[in-house]
């Protein structure tokens, strides 16, 4: 298969393109089922890492 | 080798618009909302694309690119369980799984590195500084690896010597980092890895393109199977289209043990405990974001690491049929029908007759796998008469024994001056976007988990900056001088495996289990942590024998073995992490069971959706 005689090489081939097409998969499918709120504390961890990304 | 190695002014004038253009969107980032915590506080978080893009150019560096890529020149398509590995587990499992807990306690405790992470889920300054030390002081292993692959290229494309390309790798890293590079602009990182992108995919649909496609390519690549070097065929090559020989007990498996322990292990699942690569989950917006960029990242990751995995490995093909043409004598014939022989190698000398190229290290006749296209009569040194063939050979002859070499050496010899350009840029891009996040987290542990939480002076201050510039400083001499001094076989691939396994091994039962278990105590997280580290410098000082070997002290102490278990088969290939993570996880889990568990007001503060 794929010219790759040795089959746990061409299942990595493989392999590697079901892993990405799965991923994208999952980020279709998931696209808005999570929440996408964005609290006080959020912001306020952002006001803080911010100061800490300045002072570098 | 290379037909075209010299910098023209095109060439300086491509890269000096490159630096440019990477300078302005840095100095955009000082000056607006460019960074990922700035768009939380715009109130929207960056584009889930440039999220995943950003996120990726900071995992994939120039150690992916030539050192990973030049290893599978070497040992062939096994290393795409890697790939798969990164995909899997480096986007998938490190988004899904850990990204959205990560990013939620880390909000509800307020931490902003890494070290602080463990340090406040435990409630130990002690866990912090412990983690910053060792993040400060090992770190500039894995930079080492980044700026060896830069430099090792562009000494191959520009026909300088590595020690010059090295030194201005140097100066162009400082240049970006100590100025501004250290603030991880989204948009700098994004311009990097868009580079990355069409750089890789030139670079792969060019090597399939030449060797007559995929399925012609890999067969091509199958059937010199017969021309793997002795050396490697000893310990378990058996092709660069088939797994190594797999076994326990002879050293005719030390490859198998090697590829899958040091490489497939220790990168892909060792990438789960990168510093740099965590504190990115906690300036997501939510989880919705972060379900949406793992498409983006399943696809940078699959062309940025499959693509330097497949051509490395095909490379080899590349060379039989296009390298330069060497000449030799025929010391046993491999495949009479497909003209494959094993030659010493000859030059002709001043006086028209051929002489034995011998081995720099040994002074033996330098032997190398051929596939003949010509025979000829001929006259060695001493006036013998004999049949000289020529022919072309394998990647790694090509890279002179060196896998770190065989990227460069493809790219110089197989693809044309432009691209080469290009792939330097795409190399600076990975290099520059890795390099940032490394110096970041090395700052950072120097100043923040160290400085502050010893002296207890606030962030910001005077001296604590100070001691964040010479961290910075410290790091990059440091960086720098491993890299000058440690040149060998493939040590862009080994300096990465030792940091990524030292911080899965260290690091990854107290990450993990901070994030979702309620009963691992603080104890237990410190014990495991000083277990991983104690397992993996105590085998990476005496029983791994490459690097035990090269750091001397077990050859000091047993009177010249290179590691402990030297004389037991495989034992002294087995990477560290095999080791050191299991006793890792089985000490966070007992000491925690025979501790006191965290009290609960902690708990509720970093659990507070457990609650109800």
């Amino acid at each position: 298969m794929l010219g790759i005689d040795d089959p746990m090489i061409w299942l990595a081939y493989v392999a590697c393109l079901v892993a990405t097409a799965l991923c994208v998969a999952y980020g279709l499918v998931r696209r808005n089922r999570a929440g996408d709120e964005l609290t006080q504390e959020d912001r306020a961890w952002a006001v803080v890492d911010r100061q800490v990304e300045d002072e570098l | 080798m290379s037909p075209h190695t010299t910098v023209d002014l095109v060439d300086t004038l491509v890269i000096l618009i490159y630096l440019g253009a990477i300078g302005y969107l840095g100095w955009l980032g000082w000056k607006g909302t460019r960074t990922a915590s700035d768009f939380l506080l715009a109130g929207r978080g960056a584009h889930p694309v440039v999220m995943a893009i950003s996120y990726g150019a900071t995992f994939i560096s120039t150690s992916a690119i030539v050192g990973f890529g030049g290893v599978a020149g070497m040992f062939g398509m096994s290393l795409l369980w890697l790939t798969f590995l990164n995909i899997a587990v480096g986007i998938f499992v490190a988004f899904v799984v850990l990204g959205e807990p990560t990013r939620r306690i880390g909000h509800h405790l307020g931490a902003h590195t890494f070290p602080e992470l463990l340090g406040l889920r435990y409630q130990s300054k002690g866990i912090q500084v412990f983690a910053g030390a060792l993040l400060f002081l090992f770190m500039p292993l894995y930079i080492a690896a980044v700026m060896t692959g830069g430099a090792v290229f562009a000494a191959s494309q520009f026909g300088i010597d590595f020690e010059v390309a090295l030194l201005i790798f140097s100066l162009l890293t400082a240049a970006y980092v100590i100025p501004g590079g250290l603030k991880a602009v989204m948009y700098t990182d994004t311009l990097q890895g868009v580079i990355m992108i069409f750089g890789m995919a030139f670079l792969l649909w060019f090597t399939y393109d030449s060797l007559g496609g995929v399925g012609d390519a890999h067969r091509a690549l199958t059937d010199m199977a017969d021309l793997v070097p002795k050396p490697l065929a000893d310990i378990g090559h058996r092709g660069w289209t088939a797994m190594p020989a797999f076994g326990w007990g002879a050293k005719s498996y030390d490859l198998w043990w090697t590829v899958v322990t040091s490489i497939m292990i220790g990168v892909g699942i060792g990438v789960l405990a990168q510093p740099q690569l965590i504190v990115r989950f906690m300036t997501v917006r939510s989880r919705r974001e972060l379900d949406r960029a793992v498409p983006a990242g399943a696809l940078f990751i699959l062309l940025m690491v499959g693509t330097p995995y497949v051509v490395g490995s095909l490379s080899n093909v590349w060379f039989a049929r296009n390298g330069p043409l060497l000449s030799g004598r025929v010391v046993q014939t491999l495949d009479a029908g497909r003209g494959h022989a094993l030659v010493e190698l000859v030059r002709e000398n001043d006086a028209g007759r051929w002489q034995a190229v011998l081995d720099g290290k040994t002074g033996k006749p330098v032997k190398a796998p051929l596939v003949v296209s010509a025979r000829q009569p001929a006259v060695d040194a001493d006036g013998h008469p004999f049949e000289r063939v020529s022919g072309r050979s394998i990647a790694l002859v090509y890279g002179k024994g060196q896998a770190d070499q065989i990227m460069p050496a493809y790219i110089t010899s197989a693809l044309p001056h432009w691209f080469g350009l290009l792939f330097f840029l795409t190399l600076l891009s990975a290099a520059m976007s890795t390099l940032s996040s490394q110096f970041h987290t090395l700052g950072t542990a120097a100043g923040r988990d160290l400085w502050e939480q010893l002296t207890g002076k606030p962030g910001g201050s005077q001296p604590s900056l100070k001691v964040i510039r010479l961290a910075i400083l410290a790091g990059l001499l440091v960086s720098v001088a491993l890299a000058y001094t440690v040149r060998d076989e493939y040590v862009i691939a080994r300096f990465t495996a030792i940091f990524f396994g030292l911080c899965a091994a260290t690091f990854m039962p107290a990450y993990i289990g901070g994030l979702f278990s309620r009963r691992i105590t603080r104890a237990g997280a410190v014990a495991s942590m000083v277990v991983g580290l104690a397992a993996s410098l105590f085998w990476l000082l005496f029983m791994k024998a490459k690097e035990a070997g090269a750091l001397g002290l077990v050859k000091w102490l047993t009177g010249g073995h290179s590691s402990l278990v030297e004389d037991l088969p495989n034992w002294p290939v087995v990477d560290a992490i095999v080791v050191a993570l299991p006793l890792s996880i089985l000490t966070a889990i007992l000491v925690s069971a025979v501790t006191r568990p965290p009290d609960a007001a902690h708990l509720a503060r970093c659990f507070p959706e457990r609650r109800a």
